[in-house]
């Protein structure tokens, strides 16, 4: 199941490793087939535990498929499903101690939110005036503990997806599983919840895979991330190397905004064939040659052809002399900075530090 | 209704409400004349009723043969309608829920019934019952005979019912830890309860006023209600009866649909989404 993939796999921190043992989860050659499509096309991933790892890639990209096989509701058509070094492939989801938050809450219409929470409990026998007491705990861990009697369809999206996280979380699970839980919300409470996610997950200590197309939402939350693309992981590495050292121009190209230089237009700038990203914030835009930093070591000369206004950032798109275009952002921290003026048609200079310079390679689809 | 009604003309909209109002008339007024003449003092239903009475109501209730074929008829539909409700649920789980080979045949083989042609399923399940299983026709062939129909408005209810729930809540209960059978006793049940009800009350007044079926799968000795209707219908003496138990078959045909449609209304919210 070795595929060539130039991913860089960035190791869990080393202390998580020496404390705990086998990972959380553990995935060997995991593959699904859906007739005559590949959804999961070999994954080899390790999951610390106590980590908030989030799979991310645009959808179809098979990091669902990759969640549901851990919950159980998919049966690999190839590989292994470990949890805390036991092999569960095979095992029904109910057997498993894992727990689901679904996109769609799932909550059961027909019982109260309390009953919904209970329900993990219940159906394990726990007796009830523990399930109650744990049940009401777990409402007020949500800041839900005054809606235990009201029904599912009486609350707002962003209470029903806090009354999902209690149901899960109640059972104390192993591993937290997440399957794109902010997606329903609005940008605003989104981002709250991003913030009180982290914070439970800190809180519990439970392992939490999290599956996301989001990469902002990625980026804030995880300790690490799988970056997802046509059933492969393209990468595997914290959200800072993810951001600052793509590996691939997928990678490059989803996670955050990038210019990817290749062919002739990397000769020309950069003195070497390949292919490259720089962030569009690491490039400094100038009116004039005489200004570019001299520590600056990749230069540029062009002719600015769109200026978008982006409230914090302006964004410029420049074309090259060279050929080829790059998209410089800059923040408005002053309103009289020389980018400010360099409008539609304006000569420009860019410029950029060579470590911003990341040479990233496609990973290889054959074997 | 109100959004639509800015797309049609006034001209059209008073024509459909003149069809839908001539259609009302046609079905109903006929079964108001029959309600009307089990009140009828005259005994040859003059028109209009000279003068009211409960007389025929007070025959009918000491009338054995209309009293033995009510009987008959409730106990028939509501054992057709259990049989139909475990079978046609236990069906309309496997269809909606596994995949297997020749799935949309036995789909339309259970839907079949209800389209065939009355007639030709008397005549087959009489010959199967005599020849084939060797039956007496009696109270047994006429549950049999009502259930292979009646299946199919319980299937119908359940299958539109777990499509509509889809599966997302089982396997919420399953990755909560409950096995197959607690997820179907807590979660899939009550999501199908007010379906199963529909459906077997769509079941019920299905069966009880099936005739063309019933000719040929009762013996000489049982009577459902409507055999013993158009039985009694042509003799004189009975004739006053016979419309009083019309109107009782019609009030136990109607509240059946009527709470069916009812629970349908009710529970449109229900999945909650």
């Amino acid at each position: 199941m070795n595929h060539p993939t130039k991913t860089e796999r960035t190791e869990a921190p080393e202390r998580d490793r020496e404390e705990q043992g086998p990972p959380a989860v553990s995935l060997r050659g995991l593959r699904k087939e859906f007739g005559s499509v590949v959804a999961v096309d070999g994954i080899d991933l390790d999951i610390a535990n106590g980590e908030f790892f989030a799979m991310l890639g645009p959808s179809g990209s098979g990091k669902t498929t990759v969640l549901r096989m851990v919950a159980g509701f998919e049966v690999p058509t190839d590989g292994r499903v470990e949890l805390g070094g036991v092999d569960v492939t095979r095992q029904a989801p109910f057997s498993r101690d894992v727990n689901t938050v679904f996109q769609d809450y799932a909550l059961f219409p027909h019982m109260t939110v309390a009953q919904n929470v209970e329900y993990g409990l219940r159906v394990k026998r726990v007796p009830r005036a523990e399930r109650r007491t744990r049940a009401q705990e777990a409402l007020e861990k949500v800041r839900l503990g005054q809606f235990g009697s009201r029904r599912p369809g009486q609350l707002s999206g962003g209470q029903r997806q806090r009354v999902a996280l209690a149901r899960a979380i109640v059972n104390r699970p192993k591993v937290l599983l997440l399957d794109e839980p902010l997606g329903a919300l609005d940008l605003k409470l989104r981002r709250e919840m991003q913030v009180e996610l982290k914070q439970l997950q800190r809180d519990l200590g439970i392992t939490f895979l999290f599956v996301t197309h989001d990469q902002e939402e990625a980026l804030t939350m995880s300790d690490r991330i799988a970056v997802f693309n046509e059933g492969r992981i393209e990468q595997v590495a914290t959200p800072r190397d993810l951001y600052e050292l793509p590996a691939t121009p997928f990678v490059a190209g989803f996670v955050g905004t990038s210019n990817v230089i290749d062919g002739d237009a990397a000769t020309k700038l950069l003195g070497e064939p390949g292919t490259f990203s720089v962030r569009p914030e690491k490039i400094q835009l100038h009116l004039d040659a005489a200004h570019v930093p001299t520590h600056h070591a990749v230069t540029a000369a062009g002719v600015v052809r769109e200026v978008v206004y982006l409230g914090s950032a302006t964004q410029s798109i420049v074309d090259l002399d060279h050929g080829g275009s790059l998209i410089v952002l800059r923040q408005n921290q002053q309103s009289s900075e020389e980018g400010d003026v360099a409008g539609r048609g304006a000569h420009v200079h860019l410029s950029w530090s060579r470590e911003h310079t990341v040479s990233v390679v496609p990973a290889s689809p054959d074997e | 209704m109100r959004s639509t009604s800015t797309a049609m003309s006034p001209a059209f909209k008073m024509t459909l409400r003149v069809l839908t109002a001539l259609a009302l008339v046609v079905i109903y007024v006929p079964l108001l004349l029959v309600v009307v003449n089990s009140f009828n003092a005259s005994q040859t239903f003059a028109w209009p009723p000279s003068d009211l009475t409960l007389e025929w109501w007070r025959k009918a209730a000491d009338s054995e043969g209309a009293k033995d074929a009510i009987v008959t008829s409730v106990q028939v539909a509501l054992i057709a309608s259990a049989i139909s409700l475990v079978l046609g649920t236990m069906a309309a789980m496997a269809l909606q829920r596994y995949r297997f080979f020749g799935r949309d045949t036995v789909s339309l083989l259970i839907i079949l019934p209800i389209a065939l042609p009355g007639i030709v399923t008397g005549i087959a399940l009489n010959n199967a019952f005599r020849t084939v299983f060797g039956l007496d026709l009696g109270f047994l062939t006429i549950v049999v005979a009502h259930a292979t129909f009646c299946i199919v408005t319980v299937f119908n209810n359940v299958l539109a019912r777990l499509r509509r729930v889809g599966t997302n809540l089982e396997e919420a209960s399953a990755d909560l830890g409950a096995s197959t059978f607690t997820t179907f006793r807590l979660v899939t049940f009550p999501m199908m309860r007010s379906a199963l009800i529909a459906g077997g009350l769509l079941a019920f007044a299905l069966s009880f006023d099936e005739i063309i079926v019933t000719t040929f799968t009762a013996g000489p000795q049982e009577q459902t209600l409507p055999i013993w209707i158009f039985n009694n219908l042509f003799r004189p003496n009975q004739a006053p009866i016979v419309n009083v138990v019309a109107v009782v078959l019609i009030l136990l045909s109607v509240i059946p649909i009527w709470i069916s449609q009812k629970l349908a209304g009710a529970t449109d919210g229900l999945a909650g989404r």
